[in-house]
C-alpha cells in the first residue's frame, strides 16, 4: 500500500473510537494483522494455567466479547476515555530531538505521559475496571513494576469503588518508592513480594496465587500483552486507541504515514497499542526496543529477543529468557517496567514472521537519550519510553524499508510514560543526588 | 496399565484409599530425594510424586517453594529426575513425575517421555498443562504408555469434568480447594463434591490433594477418594530447607501416620 493516503481532516473523536475494530486496510488479506485474535498468535499464546483459573478466563472472555459488540460499553470507555484520562493524548513533534536523529528526520511523540496517572497504562486498566463492573466483582488485584500500573489500578479502583490489592516486588518498591505511596494514598494495599528475584515476574506469580484463592470475588487487572488468554488481546485491543489516534494524528500533520513506529517492550502493551494501528501498513518500519540492561554480552538483561528462547512463562507460549532447563533466568534493566523474563504472545509473533523487529538498548543509551529529551525539549520520560528514545536516536536517517527521500523520514515514538517517577534513579545517575545507591 | 492404576487399585483391593506422597527433587540434595522417597515408602506411601522444581512455581505455596529454591541453587538438573526415579521405582512403588509445564518442553517432550519411561516412571503430573494444550504431551505419553494426571477445580465446570476425565491416564487430581499447595486447618468443604462430580463424567480414579497434612484429614479424604495426595506437609516434616541435612526420620513418622489415615 503507499504512503500516500487519504488525508483525514483531524484526529479522531475519542466518542467514535471503537475498542474493538481498525478498519481493514489489505483488502486481499482475509484478516488484517490488526484483527488476529487469541489464543494464538502463531505458534505463540495459549492458556499456561491451573484448571483452576479456566472458569475464571472463560467469564472475562465471555464478558469481552459482549462488551466488545456493546455500544453502550464503548460510549461508556470512550467517556472515561475524554473526561478522565484527557483523550485523545497530544502528538509532538521535536525538532530538537530529531536534529540528534539525523539531518531531515522528523520526529513525533505520541505523548500518553500526558495521560491521567502519567502513562499508557491508564487506557487498559479502565477498560478492564468496566469490565469488571459487568462482572460484579468487588476486588482488582494488580502486579507492577515501574509501579505505573499499580498506580493506574490503584486509580480505577478509587474510582469504581473497588478494593485493590496490588503485588510488587521488593526490589522494585526500593525503586519506585514514589509510586507505593502514589498507590497508598489511592486506598490499595501494597504487598512486597519477597521471593525468587523480587522483581516483576515474582509479583504475577504472587497475583495470580492470589487469583486463584479469590477468583470468586476478584478481578486480576493484568497490565500487560502477556498471560492467558483472553489477556494478550483483550489488553491490546484496550491500548488500540494508541495507535488509532497516532495514525490519524500524523496523517493530519504530515500528509503521510510514518516511515518508522518506536516503542520500548517490557511486556509490550504500548507497543502493542501503538504498532496495532500500523501492522498492516507494509511501508511502515516497526521497531520495539528492548532493555539491553548491561549488554547482551554481560547476560544482564532483559532482551527476549536476542538472548531467549520460545517456552512458557506465566500463562502463555513466547520468547522466554530461560536457562537450557527451562529455568527462567534473571534479568536486569536500570528501567523497572522492562525487567521482565518474558514477552507478550503477539510480539513473538510478529518478530518471528518478520513483521516487526526487536532491538536491544543498554541502561547506558537509554539514560543519554533521557537525558537528550529532558534538554532539548523540556520532557522528562519513563526510563522505560527513554529506551524508545534511544532505539530512534540508533536508527539515524536510513530507513531499510521506507520509499520516502532520504531528505524526509518520519519517526514516531510511543511516549509510553512520564519520568516524576524516575527522577531520583536519574538524579542519582547523573549524580544531582549524592545519597543512597547508584542504580 | 499405568503402574499408578495398579497401585489404586490394590489399595481398592485393601478397601482403602491409596496415598501419593509427594517430594521434590534436589531437596535436600539429589540423593537425599532419594533416600527420602524410599523412607515414605517403607512407611507405606503408595505412589511416590517427585517434583521437578522449578523457577516460577504457581501452583505451590511457600514451603514448596523454598525448597524448589533449596534444589535449583544445589545444582539440581531435570535430567536428574531420571536417575532418581529409577532408583525410587525399585521400591515397587510407582513414580510419577510433577512438572511445570516449561522444564519438560526445553527438554523436550517426546524425549522426556522416552526417557522417563525407560527409566521406569510412571507418568506425569502437569499442574498448569490443561488437556486443551496438551496435544503434543498425549501423544508422546500414549507411545510411551505413560500415566497423564491432569488437574480439576472446583471451578471446573460439568464439560471441562468430562474432557479432562477423558483426556487422563491413571487417575484425574482433583483439587480440593481453590488455591495453592501449603497445609490448612481442613480440606476444602467442596472436595467430596468435586470428587462426586468428577466421577459423574466417568473418571474411573479421583485422588484429592491440597491442604491434606495430617492423617485425620488423610482418613476424612479417604472416605470418599481413590487416593489422598500429600505435599508441603512432607517437605516440612522433611526440614528447613536452610538445614545441614533431611530429616528422614520426622518425614517417616508423618508418612507413617497417614498411612495409617488412609488405612483406618
Amino acid at each position: 500500500m503507499s504512503d500516500f493516503e487519504p488525508t483525514p481532516p483531524t484526529a479522531p473523536d475519542p466518542s467514535t473510537i471503537s475498542t474493538r475494530s481498525a478498519p481493514a486496510r489489505d483488502a486481499h488479506r482475509e484478516t488484517p494483522l490488526a484483527d488476529v485474535a487469541g489464543p494464538y498468535f502463531g505458534a505463540y499464546g495459549g492458556r499456561y494455567v491451573p484448571e483452576a483459573l479456566i472458569a475464571a478466563l472463560d467469564e472475562l472472555t465471555d464478558a469481552w466479547e459482549k462488551a466488545g459488540t456493546d455500544p453502550q460499553f464503548a460510549r461508556e470507555l470512550a467517556a472515561l476515555h475524554r473526561d478522565y484520562t484527557g483523550r485523545p493524548s497530544p502528538l509532538t513533534e521535536v525538532p530538537r530531538f530529531a536534529a540528534h536523529v539525523g539531518s531531515g528526520v522528523r520526529v513525533f511523540l505520541k505523548r500518553e505521559d500526558l495521560n491521567h496517572t502519567g502513562s499508557h497504562k491508564i487506557n487498559n486498566v479502565l477498560g478492564q475496571a468496566l469490565l469488571v463492573k459487568r462482572l460484579g466483582k468487588t476486588r482488582l488485584i494488580a502486579e507492577t513494576g515501574a509501579g505505573q500500573h499499580g498506580v493506574a489500578t490503584a486509580t480505577a479502583a478509587a474510582l469504581m469503588g473497588m478494593e485493590c490489592t496490588v503485588y510488587m516486588g521488593e526490589e522494585d518498591t526500593r525503586r519506585q518508592a514514589l509510586n507505593v505511596a502514589r498507590m497508598r494514598l489511592l486506598g490499595a494495599e501494597v504487598v512486597p513480594v519477597t521471593i525468587g528475584s523480587r522483581t516483576l515476574k515474582d509479583a504475577i506469580n504472587e497475583a495470580f496465587r492470589d487469583w486463584v484463592a479469590n477468583v470468586e470475588n476478584t478481578h486480576y487487572l493484568l497490565g500487560t500483552v502477556t498471560g492467558p488468554h483472553p489477556f494478550p488481546q483483550m489488553v491490546r485491543d484496550f491500548h488500540r486507541v494508541i495507535g488509532e489516534e497516532a495514525r490519524a494524528q500524523v496523517l493530519e500533520r504530515t500528509g503521510r504515514l510514518p516511515d518508522v513506529v518506536a516503542a520500548c517492550v517490557g511486556g509490550g502493551s504500548n507497543a502493542m497499542g501503538i504498532f496495532n494501528a500500523f501492522l498492516d501498513d507494509p511501508g511502515v518500519d516497526l521497531v520495539g526496543f528492548e532493555a539491553g540492561g548491561h549488554g547482551i554480552s554481560s547476560g544482564e538483561h532483559a532482551s527476549r529477543f536476542s538472548g531467549g528462547s520460545p517456552g512458557v512463562l506465566q500463562g502463555a507460549r513466547s520468547y522466554v529468557l530461560q536457562d537450557e532447563d527451562g529455568q527462567t533466568r534473571p534479568t536486569h534493566s536500570i528501567s523497572a517496567g522492562l525487567d521482565y523474563p518474558s514477552v507478550g504472545p503477539e510480539h513473538a509473533w510478529l518478530h518471528e514472521t518478520g513483521r516487526a523487529r526487536y532491538e536491544p538498548v543498554t541502561d547506558e543509551e537509554a539514560m543519554a537519550a533521557f537525558q537528550l529529551l529532558c534538554r532539548t525539549e523540556g520532557i522528562i520520560p519513563a526510563l522505560e519510553s527513554a529506551h524508545a528514545l534511544a532505539g530512534a536516536l540508533r536508527l539515524g536517517p536510513a530507513q531499510p524499508n521506507s520509499s520516502a527521500p532520504a531528505t524526509d523520514r518520519i519517526v514516531l515514538i510511543n511516549l509510553s510514560g512520564r519520568g516524576d517517577k524516575d527522577v531520583e534513579t536519574a538524579g542519582r545517575w547523573f549524580g544531582y543526588l549524592e545519597t543512597g545507591e547508584t542504580e | 496399565m499405568g503402574s499408578s492404576i495398579r497401585a489404586i487399585e490394590r489399595a481398592r483391593q485393601e478397601g482403602r484409599a491409596a496415598l501419593v506422597g509427594y517430594l521434590p527433587l534436589g531437596y535436600p540434595s539429589v540423593a537425599g530425594s532419594v533416600r527420602a522417597a524410599r523412607a515414605m515408602v517403607e512407611a507405606g506411601v503408595d505412589v511416590v510424586e517427585l517434583g521437578i522444581p522449578y523457577s516460577d512455581p504457581g501452583m505451590d505455596g511457600p514451603v514448596i517453594q523454598a525448597a524448589a529454591d533449596h534444589a535449583l541453587r544445589g545444582g539440581t538438573r531435570v535430567r536428574d529426575v531420571f536417575d532418581a526415579v529409577s532408583a525410587i521405582a525399585q521400591t515397587g512403588a510407582p513414580v510419577l513425575v510433577m512438572s511445570y509445564i516449561n522444564p519438560v518442553l526445553a527438554y523436550g517432550t517426546a524425549a522426556f517421555a522416552r526417557d522417563l519411561a525407560a527409566a521406569g516412571g510412571a507418568g506425569l503430573i502437569t499442574p498448569d498443562l490443561i488437556p486443551d494444550e496438551a496435544s503434543e504431551w498425549i501423544a508422546a505419553s500414549d507411545e510411551h504408555d505413560l500415566d497423564r494426571v491432569f488437574l480439576v477445580a472446583p471451578s471446573s465446570t460439568p464439560q471441562r469434568l468430562a474432557m479432562t476425565s477423558a483426556a487422563c491416564r491413571g487417575f484425574v487430581y482433583a483439587a480440593s480447594t481453590m488455591g495453592v499447595t501449603g497445609t490448612r486447618a481442613s480440606v476444602g468443604s467442596g472436595a467430596q463434591e468435586l470428587v462426586a462430580r468428577t466421577r459423574e463424567t466417568g473418571a474411573p480414579r479421583v485422588c484429592v490433594g491440597l491442604g491434606v497434612s495430617t492423617a485425620e484429614q488423610a482418613h476424612e479424604v479417604a472416605n470418599y477418594a481413590d487416593g489422598v495426595i500429600v505435599g508441603s506437609a512432607l517437605v516440612k516434616a522433611l526440614g528447613s530447607p536452610d538445614g545441614p541435612d533431611g530429616d528422614y526420620e520426622a518425614l517417616q513418622s508423618l508418612a507413617a501416620e497417614l498411612a495409617a489415615g488412609v488405612r483406618r
